[in-house]
């Protein structure tokens, strides 16, 4: 009669396929990876039945968040060599008399956005970790007073001499004022841009007219 | 003796030189490990629905005041306020111009001002749908291109559609404004604009709230 012979020791699974397929996934995700942006604040977008994708250059991207704080980012626009960020900085540090060395203007070209007023963004540049650097963001002033415009009016203006194909984004929060919106809206009218990207999130929508 | 074990020792090495069995297996485990994890950290890390865009346009900033004429009978009014609250009128308010329009409140959801605005965009709406329902089943056949040229075009001509003037008072939500370009985005609205509230406009929203809380309480106004 034969037995039954159990197998001794652990059993062997081979794992080739497994690997095989892991292999796969990996290069597909590390070649497709675009990263993440860093964001200065949580943005909840609101949602909207549009599915136009948001372009990947030349953006101006303002961001207003829960508590009507404005950040601010300009990117490097179609290719690296233009330093758009670097001249960004320069000339607005130039109208407020605040000068930087290339090293800050080297390591601010390769940041992201930020929203503080002018003074600081030196110390934000140089701050040793995240934890210090989110510290320092506590908003761009928008406010126009009558002696001269408000920071953001003229980070915006810089951003379009370096780069005149910029399209300016708004990301707003659900939960910030209009009120603040519009402020940032009315900024960049007075720098002659009348065209915005709103950023939101794809929300499908029914509507049938049988439905009347 | 000796011969003979050497012979046949020497025989065996001759004739099969068998390479030693080693077991090709590899321990594939570490390299599975850190694939595994390096996985998992490109998923996390890749954005992947990338953020949707919506596009205004505003009206260009001039100090001019716009000549063009909005006709009365296709002006429609929208007014929002805080608490999410959204109100509308239709025509246009002006003191001097009698009759004055009422001001009704509506809500957001489907049965409030997507109605309202279906109902006074039909024939648009309908044309649009008409068009895209033509291509999806293949009645038409277009590429996206003319299909788009095609849907813009039935915008710019319509001149039955409302025009719609968003109005919006100091503590609105930027949600609300989203929500209410979407909504025109939704109804096909070939044309509307943010603009500002007049002072005649703040008064008769003000009535409009007061009749409507009175309303609510029962007494008489």
């Amino acid at each position: 009669m034969g037995k039954i012979k159990v197998a001794k020791g652990a059993p062997r699974t081979d794992m080739t396929p497994m690997v095989d397929m892991f292999m796969l996934l990996l290069t597909f995700f590390m070649l497709t990876a675009t990263f993440r942006p860093q964001e200065p604040t949580q943005v909840d977008t609101p949602n909207s039945i549009s599915e136009k994708l948001t372009p990947e250059r030349n953006l101006i991207t303002v961001y207003v968040g829960k508590d009507n704080k404005v950040f601010f980012n300009v990117d490097n626009g179609e290719d690296s060599t233009m330093h758009v960020r670097q001249e960004v900085l320069k000339n607005v540090g130039a109208a407020y008399n605040i000068s930087f060395t290339p090293e800050q203007l080297e390591k601010f070209e390769r940041m992201d956005a930020f929203g503080m007023p002018i003074e600081n963004v030196k110390a934000w540049i140089d701050a040793p970790d995240n934890t210090a650097r989110e510290a320092l963001q506590t908003g761009i002033p928008v406010d126009t007073t009558e002696a001269a415009t408000s920071e953001l009016a003229n980070w915006i203006l810089y951003a379009r001499k370096a780069n005149p194909r910029a399209e300016a984004t708004i990301r707003g929060d659900n939960t910030a004022d209009y009120k603040a919106v519009k402020q940032v809206l009315d900024i960049f009218q007075g720098a002659k841009i009348d065209k915005f990207n709103l950023v939101t999130n794809l929300e499908k929508v029914e509507v049938k007219l049988e439905n009347l | 003796m000796a011969e003979i074990i050497a012979s046949e020792g020497g025989g065996k090495k001759k004739g099969k030189k068998r390479a030693k069995k080693f077991s090709t297996a590899i321990d594939m485990t570490p390299m599975v490990d850190v694939m595994c994890l390096l996985l998992t950290f490109f998923m996390l890390t890749t954005a992947f629905s990338k953020p949707k865009i919506m596009e205004i346009v505003l009206p260009e900033k001039t100090n001019e005041p716009s000549k063009t004429e909005i006709p009365k009978w296709r002006a429609v009014n929208i007014i929002l306020d805080e608490n999410d609250r959204i109100f509308y009128y239709n025509g246009l308010a002006d003191p001097t111009k009698p009759p004055i329009p009422t001001v009704i409140e509506t809500d957001f959801s489907k049965d409030g001002i997507r109605k309202m605005l279906l109902e006074r965009n039909k024939v648009l709406f309908k044309q649009i749908s008409d068009l895209n329902n033509d291509v999806l089943t293949g009645k038409q056949v277009m590429s996206k291109d003319t299909l788009d040229q095609r849907l813009r075009n039935l915008r710019t001509y319509d001149d039955v559609g409302p025009i719609v003037l968003i109005k919006a008072t100091e503590k609105v939500k930027y949600k609300n404004i989203v929500d209410i370009i979407d909504e025109m985005a939704i109804c096909n609205i070939a044309r509307y604009s943010l603009t500002e509230m007049n002072s005649f406009e703040e008064k008769l929203l003000a009535k409009a709230k007061r009749d409507i809380a009175a309303g609510q309480t029962g007494q008489p106004n």
